[in-house]
């Protein structure tokens, strides 16, 4: 049954953006301390969860990642005061936004995890794994090549990339 | 007396404004008429498909072309174009972002044929017709375009050298790019021939911003009374000028309605929609999560919002469904 091995085979791709004050520091932990999680996660440093531009999502999903982590600080303990306000906001509508455009809840996740919370880093990243395997591959860049095999020449994002070089 | 640069017009998936628009040049039309000559302008003039075949490739200086790109016979006449021009122009937001159009890439095109061949609640269809592609009647063989399963930009089929933005663009816009293209002083190829900063930028309105948006509900233009001089972000109005590019001298905001995004992000912003959510939301006032959901309640369909003219030019392009 090849089509059950590749189910069962199939490991999905998650990019997390995690807080240099709380989250990336809290994997930092995970890491001395030898608590084991999935080799799913690409952990992308940024300076605070209010940075994480809805953008980056978006083009995190649009080049195959099957789901998007972000780890901030709990609230009232951000660095910059407001900053993961800013993100749960975005967040909120995002959420409504993305399961208008086909993308299931479970792919989107955020999480308040303290620099002392090593502990939660692993069951937060475990979870969202085991959940986004259920679901199967997102794979958008397919998905759009696909649908452009009915184009006749399909220049399609290449130019658009290029174009936007020169913009 | 040297020949003079031959320009063409042609319509895709658009609704027929952008065409109205180049008759808006009003007395301009006559400069531009006596400094062109206008071979295919199938709205306007009597061209035929085979006219366009028979000319020599390249031979056009520009062609403008409005519309998305929806169905196998526009995906044709884009590449003819395109061979045909030196400089082809994605006139509009159509074929810059896909515009309007381009939000049916929220269904599959099975959806949409069922709803529009069968279920809306104006449709009589006893025999389950649906367009084909090809169909015979009465020996003879009777032949439509498809309809692709997707709405696209112009630039997503063809290579577009520039992009002049707008639902429609400005007779103002339609004018310097003319002139620009006459001057054979052309910007860098992918250049939008429209100034690259926010609307907002350019808004009339600028001093009534204020710099700490606080929104605490958002009302839709014909639910409250606007007051004319203010920032409409200021009354809680969805204005998508700080995610849109200015060039449009704030034509809408001037009526007292908010900008819609119809011009596109600047040259920074990769994907519009994601940029005006992200501004408007960090801007909300409560910091909980119910309370932040109960103002987001006030925005209804955010996909329609943020990407009213640019679903097919974003990120994602389209719902992701099983069908398609």
């Amino acid at each position: 049954m090849p089509e059950k091995n590749i189910k069962s085979n199939y490991e999905p791709k998650i990019v997390a953006f995690f807080c240099n004050w709380c989250t990336y520091t809290a994997a930092d932990l995970a890491g001395v301390s030898r608590l084991k999680y999935a080799p799913n996660v690409r952990v992308i440093r940024i300076m605070c969860s209010g940075r994480v531009d809805p953008q980056f999502i978006l083009q995190a999903f649009a080049s195959g990642a099957d789901g998007v982590l972000i780890g901030g600080c709990h609230p009232g303990d951000c660095h910059y005061a407001e900053g993961n306000y800013k993100m749960l906001r975005r967040f909120r509508l995002l959420k409504r936004m993305l399961k208008d455009l086909g993308i299931a809840d479970e792919r989107l996740r955020l999480e308040w995890i303290s620099a002392s919370e090593g502990e939660k880093v692993k069951l937060v990243i475990n979870e969202m794994v085991e959940q986004v395997k259920a679901l199967g591959p997102l794979a958008i860049p397919q998905h759009l090549k696909n649908i452009n095999e009915e184009l006749k020449h399909f220049p399609g994002e290449e130019i658009r990339e290029e174009e936007m070089a020169h913009a | 007396m040297p020949e003079k640069p031959k320009i063409g017009f042609y319509w895709c998936a658009s609704c027929g404004g952008c065409e109205e628009s180049v008759v808006d040049l009003a007395e301009d039309i006559v400069m531009v008429a006596d400094a062109v000559d206008i071979v295919f302008w199938p709205v306007a003039m009597d061209f035929k498909r085979a006219d366009v075949e028979a000319m020599e490739d390249g031979s056009i200086l520009a062609t403008m072309v409005n519309g998305a790109i929806r169905t196998s016979e526009q995906e044709e006449m884009a590449e003819l174009i395109r061979r045909k021009s030196k400089i082809v122009i994605a006139y509009g937001s159509c074929a810059h972002m896909g515009g309007i159009p381009s939000l049916a890439n929220e269904f599959s095109r099975t959806q949409i044929m069922e709803f529009m061949y069968q279920e809306s609640p104006s449709v009589v269809n006893p025999d389950k017709t649906r367009p084909m592609t090809s169909v015979k009647h009465n020996s003879f063989n009777v032949t439509l375009p498809e309809i692709r399963n997707l709405v696209r930009t112009l630039d997503q089929v063809i290579e577009v050298d520039y992009y002049l933005p707008g639902c429609p663009p400005t007779p103002k816009l339609l004018k310097d790019a003319v002139l620009t293209l006459l001057s054979g002083k052309l910007p860098p190829k992918g250049t939008v021939l429209s100034p690259d900063e926010a609307l907002c930028d350019q808004c009339a309105r600028k001093d009534t911003k204020p710099s700490d948006l606080s929104f605490k509900h958002f009302y839709r233009p014909h639910a409250v009374l606007l007051d004319s001089t203010k920032c409409l972000l200021s009354q809680g109005v969805v204005c998508m000028g700080p995610a849109t590019r200015a060039g449009c001298e704030a034509l809408c905001i001037s009526a007292n309605m908010p900008c819609s995004g119809c011009f596109g992000p600047t040259s920074r912003v990769r994907d519009q929609g994601a940029k005006m959510l992200s501004s408007l939301c960090s801007n909300i006032d409560p910091k909980d999560e119910d309370g932040i959901d109960a103002v987001l309640e006030d925005i209804p369909d955010p996909v329609g919002t943020f990407y009213r003219y640019g679903l097919a030019s974003s990120l994602l392009r389209k719902k992701i469904t099983e069908d398609m």
